[in-house]
């Protein structure tokens, strides 16, 4: 029974419904999802536009993978309601989400350039091979990150930032218009994430949305249009210094946040790392 | 006698000849699907797979009475129910997933050897269910194995792309809408229906060696899918025809001597894969 109701809820290779015109690329309202009796979600409203760049911040475990993965159709919520120009995420291949790295078997017997085509998977469709033209556009994604290169490299040899590019190229491969990078930035030199935010430049300069997860307080503020504080609940979304005041940090990070007046500034630590274990 | 005569010789026994067949052919097959096992790390869930079919075999061998079809066909419903069987219940429940299918791999074996053990002077055709009898592989049997073995390949052909993108990243399938489950579910039928194939080459106890071993050697030696899969091949069928040589001329059981031939493989590439790495 099962799989005759998959077979009918999912035509192979589904066809992408419309987008909606005069909708926002994406919108949640009272998005919320609880795992067993935890509520990991709680009451999230919110609204983005288009080519927008957004740095979602938390501590640990706020909830910043999930939030993504709602959002990209992958998980599904308890209450509320998530729209991609106007319907549910479940019908769109315009989403991409970008896993962590340390979440992917970098051994995997596969080179750059058929990650990248796996992107194009969607556009495909069932029972065809990729043709010429497939291939050069992969080539032509990877190009855009600067990786032309490297198409014919083992996954498992590439850096960090590299590593980071090539999911940007198969992200590029989907024709994504909203892009979930969850901690890209996170363990990168300084050169490398300078890299990825010139191509994030090029994103939006192309019109794409992107969404990044990141620790750094810092650097959502300097270099992001918007800020989210997220913490199970949305503390604030808009510019940085109307989100980061020193309540709302206090709020999102409790006791893992250190306040140090220094001179006539008041700098912020927050003491949290890299590896959430969340789902 | 020369080491010609000695390679020719088996190959006058009509046996001899079907037996190749079959173990080259359960060796492409084991290989193409135990490509995807070594991937995802499923070792277990072959293993399980392949000792829960034997009730289905069991209730072939007495509804057939001994007769070879029958076995083939209650043993290939069996797989495949049991399969989706796991899937769902690993899925459904708090239990784990390898808890899961630990449970109702024991309790699926034992209740095949309760059935087989009901008839009198069982223990040879039972030996047979678990350790195989390439030997007396017929011709008949050969077809089926081939038909069903054909359509394993061209599966894994026909989707491969798919099975390629499920199997690195199942998040982005789920991302481009190709529907996941479905694509998980066939997968798991074509594990089982490729125990089913080598069920009269290996027996079930050894089937995992056939599932794993193979794939894991190619593993070791190559850093692209496509090649790992025909490498798998390769030394599977080698192994194949080697164990069959082995089995004749020192008189061991054929399914050991093979699955022996594949460890042996698997060891030589591990040594030189180690070599490689710390002097080359």
């Amino acid at each position: 029974m099962e799989m005759i109701r998959e077979i009918r809820k999912s035509p192979f290779h589904a066809l992408p419904v419309e987008h909606r015109p005069g909708t926002p690329i994406l919108e949640t309202r009272g998005l919320s999802i609880r795992f067993e009796n935890r509520l990991a979600l709680d009451n999230i409203t919110f609204q983005l536009n288009t080519s927008e760049r957004v740095a979602v911040v938390g501590p640990n475990g706020a909830g910043k993978s999930t939030l993504f993965k709602v959002i990209a159709g992958v998980l599904p919520y308890t209450e509320g309601e998530v729209n991609i120009y106007g319907s549910g995420p479940g019908g769109h291949i315009c989403i991409a989400y970008l896993p962590q790295r340390n979440q992917v078997d970098w051994e995997f017997p596969v080179n750059v350039i058929d990650v990248v085509m796996m992107g194009r998977i969607g556009k495909l469709g069932l029972l065809h091979w990729p043709g010429r033209k497939d291939w050069e556009y992969a080539q032509q994604c990877l190009e855009d990150v600067g990786m032309g290169d490297l198409a014919k490299r083992q996954i498992g040899e590439l850096s960090g930032g590299q590593q980071q590019r090539m999911f940007i190229a198969r992200a590029l491969a989907q024709e994504a218009e909203i892009m979930l990078m969850d901690e890209p930035l996170t363990g990168l030199d300084i050169s490398s994430q300078e890299k990825i935010f010139e191509i994030l430049d090029e994103l939006q300069h192309r019109g794409v949305t992107v969404m990044i997860a990141t620790h750094d307080l810092d650097q959502a503020a300097g270099r992001f249009d918007h800020v989210m504080l997220l913490n199970h609940q949305l503390m604030g979304l808009g510019k940085s210094e109307e989100v980061f005041t020193p309540d709302n940090l206090r709020k999102a990070y409790g006791g893992h946040l250190k306040q140090v007046q220094a001179g006539n500034g008041l700098y912020l630590v927050a003491d949290t790392c890299c590896d959430e274990g969340e789902r | 006698m020369n080491l010609w005569d000695l390679l020719i010789s088996p190959l006058n026994y009509a046996f001899m000849v079907r037996g190749m067949v079959a173990a080259i052919l359960v060796g492409i097959v084991c290989a193409t699907v135990g490509t995807f096992i070594v991937l995802r790390g499923m070792a277990f869930f072959g293993d399980a797979l392949a000792h829960a079919i034997l009730p289905g075999v069991a209730i072939g061998y007495l509804v057939g009475e001994g007769a070879r079809q029958p076995l083939f066909w209650w043993a290939l419903v069996a797989a495949v129910l049991t399969s989706i069987g796991i899937g769902t219940i690993s899925k459904g429940t708090k239990i784990r997933e390898d808890t899961a299918i630990g449970v109702v791999f024991a309790g699926m074996f034992a209740l095949g050897i309760a059935l087989i053990s009901t008839v009198r002077n069982y223990t040879v055709d039972l030996s047979h269910f678990l350790f195989g009898n390439v030997l007396g592989v017929s011709t008949g049997d050969l077809w089926l194995n081939a038909i069903f073995g054909g359509l394993i390949i061209l599966t894994v052909l026909l989707l491969y792309k798919e099975f390629l993108l499920l199997t690195f990243d199942p998040l982005l399938a789920v991302t481009l809408r190709l529907p996941a489950r479905l694509l998980e579910y066939l997968l798991l039928v074509l594990i089982a229906v490729a125990i089913v194939v080598s069920l009269q080459t290996v027996g079930v106890a050894l089937m995992v060696a056939m599932l794993v071993t193979p794939a894991a050697s190619a593993y070791l030696l190559t850093r692209r899918l496509p090649i790992m899969i025909v490498l798998a091949a390769l030394i599977a069928s080698a192994s194949g025809i080697i164990g069959l040589y082995v089995s004749y001329y020192a008189g061991v059981a054929s399914g050991a001597a093979i699955v022996l031939t594949c460890t042996f493989f698997f060891l030589m590439v591990w040594i030189f894969n180690t070599a490689r790495k710390k002097y080359g």
